[in-house]
């Protein structure tokens, strides 16, 4: 019960927490004057008017970061119980972590090799 | 039905228990939630002040006894303004986003305990906690973006997601360290861990970590790629304007002052201090611990330059990264050492000072080894990239960039 006492808790936070800077926009949204015209709702780059889509393909180099990022993740996640546990394990448990963290430090090193993560 | 202090009122007063239990829940939402929002107007203040100090300026005078009411004005200033919202906007995810950004600042203060006995949920799983909330952030930034439909904000938006979630790696891999030594997830046990010694002394290059990763998960100089005002005209929120923007603004104010309460949780013993076990004292400690380390990310924020975007990359992944998992392997490896040997407790929350000294010297002077080692070898590869460059004048004027 006390466990659950604590998430439902986190679950009221959650809800609540949009609600907090909602009401500042909410209260503004009444004060404020409000008279849109079409050159001013315009998108603003500068003063040019824009050209093209915006909304289009974009560098592969973001994905190839956001897949680094997901095996350290992944990583992390596991990495976490071993972390918590570590104290009660024998000399055994830092084998197993190192061996863990090589396979995926030599990802790393390998994503270093092939110049990936050298921005472009 | 465990039901104490409010709640057990509202049962006595005749209220159904669970009604009760909501209520009482509710009213500490409401309680834990507003000591953010009430911070951050504070915040605001200190922050101008400090900075204005620092680059030899007054700062805001004018409002108020030493400017003390200018947040006040500013906020009313917020609220009366047009908002502009731009036709070409995708106008669900636009309006979502900043609500999402502050939501995902509030949300950590759920399981920050301010006293040892005052917290909002004590989850056993509190650092996890952490670490998957403030990554709503990210999102935050990247539908700021994206629903703009503008390119500078969503160049903006591109960089910044590239950035934040290439420092979550450091910032987690150091995170791991105080976890490991507490042997928990737990906040409070993490700071009862540390009664006998704070984990700055064991561990103070995770510490380091720590701090230089969450200054760029918040976006702040020399890693505000995010506003590049010289670049991007102002990166993801350029299309906002009144208090949407505000929102914004807010939310990166506060997660500077949550990382700095977050570091003292880890690393500095959150409320430990003399007579810690008064409520009023501990909350004191917490917050002048807090406010030191705030103060510090202020200066460092104030008096560094901007790095290139390449550059933060190339820092990230070629120096904090692989200095973060050593870091993480060599302390396992002492730690799990000196248990073996039967130098170090294996439970720090009930150990004495004179049982965990040998450990703390080890591993000071094992993290002391490798920041000199970094250092040394810093040096000579700048020394080296200088001289292939001509000279350090025009290496420096690189990296002061704009």
């Amino acid at each position: 019960m006390e466990i659950l006492n604590q998430w439902a808790f986190i679950g009221i936070f959650a809800v609540m927490a949009p609600i907090f800077p909602a009401l500042p926009i909410l209260i503004a949204w009444v004060l404020r004057p409000s008279k849109p015209n079409v050159l001013k709702s315009q998108t603003y780059e500068c003063g040019v008017e824009t050209v093209g889509d915006t909304w289009v393909q974009f560098r592969v180099q973001y994905y190839i970061y956001g897949l680094v990022f997901l095996v350290f993740d992944v990583e992390m996640v596991l990495l976490f119980p071993w972390a918590v546990a570590y104290n009660r394990l024998d000399f055994f448990a830092f084998a197993a972590g190192l061996l863990f963290i090589f396979l995926l430090f030599d990802g790393l090193l390998y994503a270093w090799r092939k110049g990936v993560l050298v921005w472009r | 039905m465990d039901c104490p202090g409010l709640c057990e009122a509202l049962v006595q007063g005749g209220a159904n228990p669970g009604l009760a239990q909501f209520l009482s829940l509710f009213v500490g939402v409401v309680l834990v939630s507003g000591i953010p929002l009430v911070t951050v107007i504070v915040l605001i203040l200190v922050e101008r002040k400090v900075a204005a100090r620092i680059q030899d300026r007054i700062g805001p005078n004018r409002v108020g006894p030493f400017g003390s009411l200018q947040t006040f004005a500013d906020l009313l200033k917020l609220l009366t303004k047009e908002d502009i919202t731009p036709t070409a906007a995708d106008r669900l995810l636009y309006n979502a986003a900043p609500l999402v950004s502050f939501a995902s600042v509030v949300l950590i203060w759920a399981v920050i305990p301010y006293t040892p006995y005052h917290f909002g949920a004590d989850l056993e799983i509190g650092a996890l906690y952490f670490v998957a909330v403030a990554s709503l952030g990210t999102l935050a930034i990247m539908t700021a973006g994206w629903a703009s439909n503008n390119k500078y904000a969503l160049l903006g938006a591109f960089r910044v997601v590239a950035l934040l979630v290439s420092y979550e790696i450091p910032l987690v891999f150091a995170l791991m360290v105080p976890i490991m030594l507490a042997g928990t997830l737990n906040m409070l046990d993490i700071i009862y861990a540390q009664s006998s010694m704070w984990f700055v002394f064991m561990a103070p290059l995770a510490m380091l970590l720590f701090a230089i990763s969450s200054q760029a998960e918040t976006g702040r100089a020399p890693f505000d790629l995010i506003e590049a005002e010289s670049e991007l005209v102002a990166g993801f929120n350029i299309e906002y304007s009144g208090m949407k923007f505000g929102m914004f603004f807010a939310a990166e104010f506060m997660h500077v002052f949550t990382n700095a309460i977050l570091l003292t949780i880890f690393f500095f013993g959150g409320w430990l201090g003399p007579l810690w076990n008064e409520p009023l004292i501990a909350f004191a400690w917490l917050g002048l611990k807090a406010s030191l380390i705030y103060f510090v990310f202020l200066w460092v924020r104030n008096t560094v330059p901007r790095l290139r975007i390449d550059q933060v990359m190339r820092f990230n992944w070629f120096f904090l990264v692989p200095v973060s998992i050593g870091n993480l392997l060599l302390t396992a490896l002492l730690l799990k050492l000196m248990q073996e040997l039967g130098l170090a407790p294996r439970v720090l929350q009930t150990a004495t000072l004179g049982e965990v000294l040998p450990m703390t010297l080890v591993l000071l002077l094992a993290n002391l080894g490798i920041i000199a080692l970094i250092l040394g070898r810093l040096r000579t590869t700048g020394r080296s990239e200088r001289l292939a460059t001509g000279g350090g004048a025009g290496s420096m004027a690189v990296a002061a960039g704009d």
